[in-house]
């Protein structure tokens, strides 16, 4: 593997608290990987870091081997794109776009209209950044940042502003655009979905500190902690001998998501209903199974349940995670 | 862009933000060394000369002055006046605030122009102009005010209302009126909404708009001496008497001393106030502003009373000046090309406008030259708490030179600006650096909030991009910040043109600027020099209200607000 950039033992202290602790990270050459996080984690800290934006208080940062610590912010090569993209607002789209190709003394015009066709907005070159939606001034932050081919890409939670279905939409596209670009880049978030769709590896960062790194399906299947499996959604967790008692190939304690609890009909396994509430495909419940203890567990819109209502339920492995 | 590496050697473990530090020492550095040299070391020589008596600090003075009966009594004036020009100020600017940036109706624009006027208005001419207003024969004569303490006040309330409603207004305007429409639905009467939801908002706006006014009332100068005659004074007009009539300078350094302590504390509370406003979140005007209703009313009528009020004196000033010895004319304009009877002046008047037109071009330039870098420095919100607290005192520093009096800054400059390595005392670019050092302020308050504002994400995006720190300074803070520079510009042009306090001190009799001409002229009435004052002060205003119009146009809201 080709490591691109290499973060070692970074830490980044305000006022004496560590927002980053001791984190050593390497992204390969045309690499995604998603740092993903809680809110106050400390991962735009770290990425603020590698863009040489904050003070490190202790570590290094190399691109290919080259020390970059101490390299001023613009000579670096790289681009950020951030929440808000952060569009100048006195520049149209195109010049927004062209703003680093100027920098760098690089005919724009061609360029320009590429990347708005990459990002799918042609045409939109003459339009004020004021009058976009903010679907659409992502994607032109997203043109800007791409526009001078960086060596490396930062997007600080660059969906997190949108609504849900645009989210997932631009989440597609930005995977199709990172990889079809062979850009490298390294992408923070706190909505796992959004990690998993767009990033190779995933970084988990709770508390100022790297918990766990690797690829979705690993950090999906086996997570680090109990900590991490909670932030992931796995929102029960059974001691060994409940564990043992539901999935007798469990070697040790599991981790559930709700789905992994499935109210059905005809199995042995039986709960009784502690609260209920309606969601978009149905209930979601807290169940006391019988001998396991209160799990978090699904329905079909099929069934209507109270409180007290018993009910059958069946496992589901694929909705499970085994913990250390 | 690709294949730029760096290798460093020596291991950077410890990495200042980039160039952070350099750009708040060059930036700050110019600021600090204009405001030290020409403005901390005369006020201090100024102030200690008074205090040193035979080689030894001799602070008995204090005890002194400050018994003087005469002394406590211009104190007590002095307090109360500015004390009750600020609440009337308030008390008046509230509902016009309301009026000209929270409805919206055809006029506005102008109204708010016309409000903002006096404030850049020079001293001289308001002064010349509430005279023509109120004496025997006047439009207001019958009154009897001529001399009075009502004539001062009004005077006083006519300059500063523009700050209360400024300050006020844009801060109103950029209010989401949704809080006041949740607290309706939530059961609250309209007064109940305007004390627990509107006021508690505007509040920290009021208290430094009226810590400001409390501020210029305090320390008037030209106004309180024309209209004041011998009976009122201010500790201002108290410290020009004791220096230039009676060479007190022990009892004009006390004063100084008195009233900086005074100005110190009022800064503090502005700026506190200041700082409570920067946290609220603002919307755009067009979100906040309505039609007029019929509840509206009360709140018009005061507008439109207080407008008449303010065009009044313009008003009674233009006409007199155009009243001569035999009839209606314009016989006081053509006698401008002359120095007057009993050759008052030594050149004529149009001369002198020539000298206040460069000068102020001069002052012009190291104003906007100095408050520019200073707000450029302040604007940033370095990660070091001390850093950050340095730049909070720096900020409050440079609004000082709006309450110490421009006679102790005037006089301290001959005093201290004799001798090398600053020997300046003959050169004609002291004036121009002493209404720059008045103007400062005004600039800083004018582009400051509105560098503040820039995200300063946006700032790093450009970095990141490949701007170099300068090209950020010019691609984002300059190119969002034009307007305000602008607009602070002209601000700075118009508050020159109009300075006397200083430049009285510092102007020689063959190079006067036109409000000293002015000034001389009402000293020797006679002849035609009281229609050749007026016919000055209406070409004074005139300009001054033609570089207001033009700037006005950028609306720039942060202009005349603190």
């Amino acid at each position: 593997m080709d490591t691109a950039l290499r973060i070692d033992d970074l830490a980044v202290r305000f006022d004496g608290v560590a927002a980053v602790d001791g984190v050593s990270l390497d992204v390969a050459a045309g690499e995604v990987l998603g740092i993903l996080g809680p809110s106050g984690s400390g991962k735009s800290t770290l990425l603020r870091a590698v863009a040489g934006l904050e003070r490190l208080d202790s570590g290094r940062v190399s691109w290919h081997g080259a020390d970059i610590t101490a390299l001023a912010v613009h000579k670096r090569g790289f681009a950020l794109m951030f929440q808000d993209g952060q569009l100048f607002p006195h520049r149209s789209v195109a010049q927004n776009i062209a703003y680093a190709l100027r920098l760098a003394r690089t005919p724009a015009a061609a360029r320009v209209d590429e990347l708005l066709e990459l990002v799918g907005l042609p045409g939109f070159g003459g339009r004020r950044v004021t009058e976009l939606s903010g679907g659409e001034q992502q994607r032109v932050a997203l043109a800007r940042s791409l526009a001078a081919r960086p060596r490396l890409l930062l997007l600080d939670e660059p969906l997190s502003a949108l609504d849900r279905e645009l989210r997932e939409r631009l989440a597609g596209d930005l995977r199709r655009i990172l990889v079809d670009t062979g850009t490298t880049a390294v992408f923070v978030t706190h909505d796992q979905d959004e990690a998993f769709a767009v990033s190779d590896r995933v970084a988990v960062m709770m508390g100022a500190r790297l918990q766990q790194v690797g690829t979705p399906s690993d950090v999906w299947r086996h997570p680090a902690s109990e900590q991490v499996a909670r932030f992931l959604g796995y929102t029960t967790v059974l001691d060994a001998a409940s564990s043992r008692a539901l999935d007798p190939r469990a070697a040790g304690r599991i981790a559930l998501r709700p789905s992994a609890v499935r109210v059905a009909d005809g199995t042995p396994l039986t709960a009784t209903v502690v609260h209920s509430t309606h969601s978009v495909d149905g209930w979601r419940l807290r169940l006391l199974v019988d001998s396991l203890g209160e799990v978090d567990a699904v329905a079909g819109p099929q069934h209507p349940l109270a409180p007290g209502d018993r009910v059958a339920v069946r496992y589901d492995r694929a909705a499970m995670a085994e913990l250390p | 862009m690709g294949g730029d590496r760096h290798t460093v050697t020596a291991p950077a473990r410890v990495r200042p933000a980039p160039g952070t530090i350099l750009a708040i020492v060059l930036g700050a550095g110019l600021p600090l060394a204009f405001v030290g040299v020409f403005f901390a070391w005369p006020v201090g020589a100024m102030v200690l000369r008074g205090l040193v008596e035979n080689g030894a600090l001799d602070l008995g003075g204090f005890g002194e002055v400050l018994g003087r009966p005469r002394t406590l009594r211009l104190i007590g004036l002095t307090v109360g006046q500015a004390a009750l020009a600020s609440v009337i100020c308030v008390v008046l600017g509230l509902p016009i605030a309301h009026v000209l940036y929270r409805l919206r109706f055809r006029g506005q624009r102008m109204l708010r122009a016309l409000i903002v006027l006096p404030f850049v208005l020079p001293t001289v001419v308001v002064g010349v102009a509430f005279r023509t207003l109120l004496r025997k024969g006047g439009l207001l004569g019958p009154l009897e005010l001529d001399g009075t303490f009502a004539a001062i006040m009004l005077a006083l309330v006519f300059f500063n209302i523009a700050v209360v409603v400024r300050t006020v207004g844009s801060t109103w305007e950029g209010l989401d009126s949704r809080q006041e429409e949740a607290a309706r639905v939530l059961g609250a009467s309209p007064q109940r909404v305007w004390w627990t939801v509107t006021v508690p908002r505007l509040a920290p706006a009021i208290v430094s708009a009226a810590s400001i006014v409390f501020l210029f009332c305090s320390t008037a100068f030209g106004v309180v001496l024309v209209l004041g005659g011998t009976r009122f004074g201010t500790i201002e007009t108290e410290i020009y008497l004791l220096t230039t009539q009676f060479l007190d300078l022990r009892g004009a350094s006390v004063l100084s001393i008195t009233q900086l302590v005074v100005v110190v504390a009022v800064l503090l509370v502005a700026a506190r106030a200041r700082g409570r406003r920067t946290a609220q979140r603002r919307v755009a005007a067009a979100q906040s502003s309505r039609r007029p209703r019929r509840g509206d009313a009360p709140a018009i009528l005061v507008t439109l009373l207080v407008a008449a009020f303010l065009a009044l004196p313009i008003v009674a000033l233009v006409a007199r000046s155009l009243r001569t010895a035999d009839g209606w004319g314009i016989g006081n304009y053509l006698a401008l090309g002359g120095t007057g009877s009993r050759n008052a002046l030594v050149v004529p008047v149009w001369a002198a406008l020539g000298n206040s037109l460069a000068i102020a071009v001069q002052a012009t330039a190291i104003a906007l030259l100095i408050g520019l870098a200073a707000s450029l420095v302040i604007s940033r919100r370095p990660r070091s708490p001390g850093l950050r607290r340095a730049l909070t005192g720096f900020d409050g520093a440079l609004m000082l030179p709006l309450g110490v009096s421009a006679v102790t800054v005037g006089f301290g400059f001959l005093i201290t600006l004799n001798q090398p390595p600053f020997d300046l005392r003959s050169s004609p670019i002291l004036i121009p650096i002493a209404q720059a050092l008045v103007a400062l302020p005004l600039v800083v308050r004018t582009i400051l909030p509105v560098l503040t504002g820039i995200d300063s994400r946006m700032r790093e995006s450009a970095a990141v991009l490949g701007s170099p720190p300068w090209r950020v300074l010019r691609d984002v803070d300059l190119a969002i910040g034009w307007r305000p520079v602008v607009a602070a510009s002209g601000f700075a042009f118009a508050v020159a043109l109009g300075e006397f306090g200083a430049t009285s001190f510092l102007s020689r009799p063959d190079r006067p600027t036109l409000p000293v001409v002015i000034f001389r002229l009402i000293g020797l009435p006679g002849g035609d020099n009281l229609g050749m004052a007026l016919a000055a002060s209406v070409v004074l205003a005139a300009v001054t209200v033609g570089v207001i119009a033009l700037v006005e146009r950028l609306r720039v809201g942060t202009m005349g607000a603190f």
